[in-house]
């Protein structure tokens, strides 16, 4: 079975002019495949070109490694096989770092991570979020999911955590007065705050320690094991963009607070 | 190791017995609320089957239309209109000195659930009564005897064994139904059965939740067999 894939993947890249991954590869084409359909992170505009967060930080990246970039759009399913087929150089979708994809893939540093935050109301700030101080109060988060079983794993004692089927639903019932504070992705917490009514009540108090244990490694761009060199081209622009303020700009279009 | 984390070490699942404690706890949830729902859901049944029996038309209408709303809608969207809509209310609740009790998620479950098993049970209590026979009303009048005389001796005792049956469905729906009271954050034993499935990822705790309704329900069925036999061993001849 996997031969004819393998002589077909061949073929493809020779076409392509694109020689089998060396060691010394000189980088001058960087093909990136992103999905497109995870707005605001990647998504297809009415042209039909690649465009969100992601695909702004792609391209302040490519600038840094003095690379042009091409991109494409492929169904979520198929990046990682299209990755390993050399269709494309790159991956970034919003490809979180995990174990199960590091047999696979390589990943370079992460570009980004949804923070884990905590939601009061404005008119009973907690004052102090910690589980000890958190002690006799309610917190909510959604069932099923990394913040339930962080509560779960650090509050359980002393503190009654309430488990909702949705978000929305644990934000309505903080707005309610029914608990006192949410914890939830800070980016789905953020598009709640955005639409008005019940949220006037509420502001973000604080983010969670970032728990890698609970919360992930955060979301890194897919690449080859064997390119190693275009990891590292990649992680250097990533510090690069980082340290002189370009990738802050471009976050701070999207979200006013910083996705650590 | 407690009693409750047993079952799973019998079966060998470390799923069960790490969650074993919090899954009867959960049952408990499920038993007060089905307990509590259904007792008084019982005695204002019975009121309304009074009323849209005896009511008149005005009152007999009123009634009719309670128990087709509750009867004709979902138990969950009742839940969700009573648990969020509430909140929608609260200036009002406030000031009628309410919200108190309906901030409380499990008072919001244990009211839906009442008002809900109240339209069945009214409806049980109304067919049941109707099948007494108009003679013997009349005979009992001929008597003497008052209204709720002949309720009480007459029509009652006679009502309760047809009423029996449907009484024991409607107790077993409301214990399998409650498991709605999980996505309003009660850790009822559907509840913490979620719970223990997002950790452990074992789909056997499922497995487990489902027996424990099965001993319930079966449970329910055998307590029922011995009041029917109470309530019809005048029918059964030595």
């Amino acid at each position: 079975m996997k031969a004819p894939i393998v002589v077909v993947a061949l073929i493809v890249s020779m076409i392509a002019g694109h020689a089998a991954p060396a060691a010394s590869k000189e980088w001058t084409t960087v093909r990136i495949a992103t999905e497109g359909a995870y707005p605001p992170f990647n998504f297809v505009d009415a042209q039909g070109q690649p465009q969100g967060f992601e695909i702004d930080i792609a391209r302040a990246l490519c600038e840094r490694m003095r690379v042009t970039c091409t991109f494409t759009t492929d169904d979520w399913d198929q990046l990682i096989p299209g990755l390993r087929q050399d269709r494309y150089d790159a991956v970034m979708a919003s490809l979180e770092i995990n174990e199960e994809r590091r047999q696979r893939i390589a990943f370079s540093r992460p570009y980004y991570r949804t923070p884990a935050a905590f939601m009061t109301r404005k008119a009973a700030p907690v004052a102090d979020l910690s589980p000890a101080g958190m002690k006799g109060r309610k917190i909510g988060a959604m069932a099923g999911t990394v913040y339930a079983a962080y509560l779960e794993d650090l509050y359980k004692a002393g503190t009654e955590i309430r488990l909702y089927a949705s978000l929305d639903e644990a934000s309505l019932d903080l707005a309610l007065e029914r608990i006192d504070t949410v914890l939830g992705d800070k980016i789905a917490l953020f598009e709640w705050l955005k639409r008005g009514k019940e949220a006037d009540c509420c502001v973000f108090q604080a983010d969670a320690h970032p728990s890698v244990s609970h919360f992930g490694e955060g979301y890194g761009v897919g690449l080859r094991k064997d390119d190693t060199d275009l990891r590292q081209l990649f992680n250097r622009a990533i510090d690069e963009i980082i340290a002189d303020g370009t990738y802050q700009r471009i976050r701070s279009g999207y979200w006013p607070f910083p996705l650590r | 190791m407690t009693w409750c984390e047993l079952p799973g070490y019998w079966v060998g699942n470390e799923a069960i017995q790490n969650y074993g404690c919090r899954m009867f706890g959960g049952l408990g949830i499920t038993l007060q609320l089905v307990v509590i729902s259904v007792a008084l859901g019982c005695v204002l049944g019975l009121a309304v089957a009074l009323v849209r029996i005896y009511g008149g038309p005005v009152a007999g209408r009123v009634a009719l239309a309670y128990t087709t709303f509750f009867r004709g809608t979902p138990l969950l969207c009742q839940l969700f209109l009573v648990y969020y809509g509430a909140g929608q209310f609260r200036p009002f609740l406030d000031s009628i000195g309410l919200w108190g009790f309906f901030r409380d998620a499990f008072n919001c479950a244990a009211f839906t659930f009442t008002i809900n098993t109240a339209a069945y049970q009214a409806e049980i209590f109304r067919g049941a009564i109707q099948s007494v026979h108009r003679g013997q009303w009349e005979a009992a009048r001929a008597l003497g005897m008052r209204w709720s005389q002949i309720l009480r001796t007459i029509v009652f005792p006679q009502a309760a064994i047809v009423a029996l049956r449907p009484l024991g469905n409607e107790l077993v729906i409301m214990v399998k139904s409650s498991a709605v009271a999980s996505l309003v954050t009660i850790f009822d034993l559907m509840g913490t059965t979620r719970l223990a499935f997002a950790r452990s990822f074992d789909l056997s705790v499922y497995l487990f939740a489902a027996v424990l309704y099965l001993v319930v329900v079966e449970a329910i069925r055998r307590v029922w067999d011995l009041a029917e036999r109470r309530l019809t061993r005048h029918l059964h001849h030595a």
